[in-house]
């Protein structure tokens, strides 16, 4: 953690121009004074080490451009709001990814499978925001032929406004997802135990859903933590492009504006939330296979 | 493998798939005639809702619809606001403020609330971007370098609706810098109980103007409803602007614009061609900006009257907004000047023509020849033409590449930076050339004119001219209209014979809007805009 806030300062700090230029030239006192506030008049190390000691304490200062907010709240109001839409693209992406991923196993080389793995490689190599922008002018359609708004274009409130947007989000994570319980699933079809299995008499139903879907989503699971953060923190284009309020779009506005506060608040919390993630899923992986678990 | 299970997975899998459709929901239309409510987008989240701190245009334009000056844009002038009547001499002004006037919690406003935020806007403490348009006042400049104490500021209330205001200097168009944000009042017990919460949510602000702000989800959304303690309530006919979307996404606006969810959206060149293909009626309004090439007087070639000539006499800005901009709605620069500029008493453009260099490649190289000369050089060295990172940007800057190189051999270096670092090297001074360009601060020629007096930090190309500089102490200085008018044409000859600068074009955008449903929609250049305050909902037919 305190690698990834040194980090991010440097760099932060190494590229030109700061936050507080702005199209219109500042006579020296009125910067002067915006210096001030914002304690931009220290020298950087100075900065640095009261950062640290405010990060330490949890506060992240003000935002340079939403001037009287704090980082704090920023993080507070829109975090939720990714990690909804998020968690959401997540259940589209695990669900859809294991359910169609055992689907073209059980298929293997026929038609759905062939089918499937078409949509999948489109999935794979079709950016989020091309899906967005295409779902969205889908939707315009849609609403236009049969006259009503069955969908919302765009916007933040309801269940029904982020089903559409959370679908693209997860879009990518499935096809992926897909083929990796594709493969999985492939190997535990064929291993010695789905065998013993059926020798011993086992309904069908309980060799699917115990052995091989059990044992084949492994693998899944794995990438489950970092694709959640991954997600949850890489949905700027989808939240810009659906009117969504989400923490995403503030962290890339703030790059381009150099926000140095919201840049600095935004990566740490990012960080945590990754470094959380990957724990979650460690202690998910014990659940599912009882070797890993601890005596 | 029994069929059933295929079958239960393949149902499970479709139906991963297909959640989305199953919902249905109805949502409001763009406009609803009883109701008289309007729905909009915006942009971006308004950063700063305080007016003596905001500077961008999304926060004017929900602010210029709930608070209110002393004066207001009217539609075509300025118009009475909390003021009812107003004298202006070289050396103040006194305005005399209607006593129906209210804040949205019934309480009178009176002048003590203008004295309050204007000392707030001068105050170093506040850390005002805009600090220095509070500069005509007596004292504004020292107070807000903190050289005197805010009480010392050229603005006192004589009683509770007579507001006195003592310049610095003489003033001749304070008027319209008292419909500005920064100028708008603020009442000093609801700012001390809010602290440093003032402005930051709908129910830590206080509005005089004909609507308030009721919600504020931020980066979502924004609810504006009609002021019922607004003095002049019943000439505002809508009862609500809904702001249900908030995107920079222009192609997402458009979308919600086409699926009827909001009545007025801007196009840039992609939706443009969309919108344009399917039939909507385009609109096109001047936004009142001004774009040049700047040219960098310190550095030798730049630096040269003959060089900058021969790039003069090879630009022609007709070529250039309809070839390379091929936009509609941009106007060929031939000016500093907008054309929409007021001058004595009618278009200053019409009051003092702008003069027109003639193309003429053969004249140009006759000057870079002199140039040349007058440099010691045999060859010009390649020069650095410095601008944005976007699209447009890029195109334009190859464009002057390409002409440069063909018409006089000339070798242009690009260098194409995001904004922030292109601000950081035209302040370092770091370019030969720079593709700049300027947005008014305050309905006057001068917010132009003085950009490029000797003093003013946004001549980044430090431009250097004494008697330019005369001329602009003369338009600053002086009340009489005229010999304003008549210093700043000068100035217009003056940047032109110099090639202070080369004018490209004057922005224009283009628009859609529901014009069938609603009506009274103004779009201005300073103030807010799109201004809604007069627009009405019609019955639909």
């Amino acid at each position: 953690m305190w690698f990834i806030a040194t980090a991010t300062f440097m760099a932060m700090h190494a590229v030109p121009g700061d936050p507080l230029m702005s199209e219109k030239a500042m006579s020296p006192e009125i910067r002067k004074n915006l210096e001030a506030r914002y304690g931009l008049d220290k020298p950087v190390v100075m900065q640095y080490l009261i950062y640290l000691k405010n990060m330490l304490s949890g506060d992240f200062g003000i935002s340079f451009t939403q001037e009287n907010r704090l980082v704090n709240d920023i993080i507070r109001e829109h975090f939720p709001i990714s990690a909804i839409l998020g968690v959401l693209a997540i259940v589209f992406a695990a669900g859809g990814g294991i359910l169609w991923g055992a689907l073209t196993a059980l298929y293997r080389n026929k038609a759905p499978d062939i089918i499937i793995m078409f949509f999948v490689i489109l999935g794979v190599s079709v950016p989020s925001f091309v899906f967005a922008a295409l779902s969205q002018l889908l939707i315009v359609s849609i609403n236009k032929w049969t006259r009503t708004s069955i969908l919302p274009v765009a916007g933040w409130g309801s269940i029904v406004h982020m089903l559409v947007p959370a679908l693209v989000l997860g879009l990518g994570t499935m096809a992926f997802l897909v083929r990796l319980m594709r493969s999985s699933m492939l190997e535990v079809v064929s291993s010695d135990y789905i065998r013993t299995a059926k020798a011993k008499g086992l309904s069908q139903m309980r060799i699917f859903f115990n052995h091989q879907l059990r044992n084949a989503v492994m693998p899944v699971i794995t990438v489950l933590g970092p694709a959640i953060a991954a997600i949850t923190t890489g949905g700027f284009v989808v939240e810009s492009v659906f009117a969504i309020p989400g923490l995403g779009r503030y962290f890339v506005e703030a790059v381009q504006q150099l926000d140095y506060t919201v840049i600095m608040g935004t990566t740490v919390f990012y960080g945590a939330f990754l470094v959380l993630m990957v724990i979650v899923v460690d202690i998910a992986y014990a659940f599912v296979d009882p070797r890993i678990r601890l005596q | 493998m029994s069929s059933m299970i295929k079958k239960c997975v393949f149902f499970l899998a479709i139906a991963a798939l297909l959640l989305p459709a199953i919902a249905a929901h109805a949502q409001i239309d763009a406009v609803s005639f009883e109701e008289q409510r309007i729905s909009v987008a915006l942009r971006g989240e308004p950063p700063n809702l305080n007016g003596t701190e905001a500077t961008d245009a999304d926060s004017m334009m929900v602010l210029g619809h709930v608070m209110e000056g002393l004066l207001r844009h009217g539609k075509r002038k300025l118009e009475p606001g909390v003021a009812e009547k107003w004298e202006m001499t070289p050396e103040g002004a006194t305005f005399w403020l209607r006593k129906d006037a209210k804040w949205s919690d019934g309480k009178p406003v009176t002048a003590h609330d203008f004295v309050f935020a204007w000392r707030k806007a001068a105050d170093p403490k506040t850390a005002s971007e805009y600090a220095f348009i509070m500069y005509v006042l007596k004292n504004g400049e020292a107070v807000s370098i903190g050289e005197k104490d805010v009480t010392e500021l050229g603005v006192t209330a004589v009683d509770d609706y007579t507001l006195k205001v003592d310049f610095e200097r003489p003033c001749g168009y304070f008027e319209s810098l008292t419909a500005f944000v920064t100028y708008y009042p603020i009442r000093e017990d609801f700012y001390n109980s809010r602290g440093d919460r003032y402005a930051a949510d709908a129910g830590d602000l206080l509005f005089n103007g004909p609507f308030k702000l009721t919600d504020w989800v931020h980066g979502a959304s924004l609810r504006m409803e009609k002021n019922e303690h607004y003095w002049n309530k019943d000439g505002i006919t809508l009862n609500v602007i809904d702001i249900p979307y908030i995107t920079p996404d222009t192609r997402a606006r458009f979308n919600l614009y086409k699926d009827g969810k909001i009545i007025l959206t801007r196009l840039d060149s992609e939706t443009l061609s969309s919108a344009t293909k399917e039939r909507y009626k385009i609109r096109k309004f001047s936004d009142g900006s001004v774009f040049y090439l700047e040219f960098n007087h310190q550095r030798d070639v730049p630096g040269n009257l003959n060089f900058r000539k021969a790039i003069q006499a090879v630009f022609d800005p007709q070529v250039f907004v309809d070839k390379v901009i091929a936009l509609p709605g941009n106007l060929p620069g031939y000016s500093l000047f907008p054309v929409y500029l007021k001058g004595v008493d009618d278009d200053f453009r019409k009051e003092y023509p702008a003069k027109k260099a003639k193309v003429d490649v053969g004249q140009a190289k006759e000057y870079l020849e002199k140039a040349k000369q007058e440099l010691g050089i045999a060859e010009i060295p390649p020069l650095v033409l410095l601008s944005g990172d976007t699209p447009s940007a890029s195109k334009q800057a190859e464009y002057l590449q390409g002409l440069l190189k063909e018409t006089l051999g000339l070798e242009i270096k690009l260098d194409k930076q995001i904004f922030k670092q292109r601000l950081a090297k035209m302040t370092a001074g770091d370019f030969d050339i720079v593709a700049a360009g300027w947005g008014p601060d305050y309905d006057d020629p001068l917010t132009f004119a003085d950009l490029f007096a000797s003093w003013n930090e946004n001549n980044r190309g430090k431009y250097v001219n004494s008697e330019y500089d005369e001329l602009i102490k003369t338009a600053v200085n002086s009340v009489d209209p005229k010999a304003r008018m008549d210093a700043m044409g000068k100035c217009q000859d003056i940047i032109f014979g110099d090639v202070a600068i080369l004018p490209q074009y004057e922005r224009g955008l283009t628009y859609v809007t529901q014009s069938k449903n609603v009506k009274g929609i103004v779009r201005r250049v300073i103030g807010a805009d799109p201004d809604y305050t007069h627009a009405r909902v019609v019955q639909p037919k």
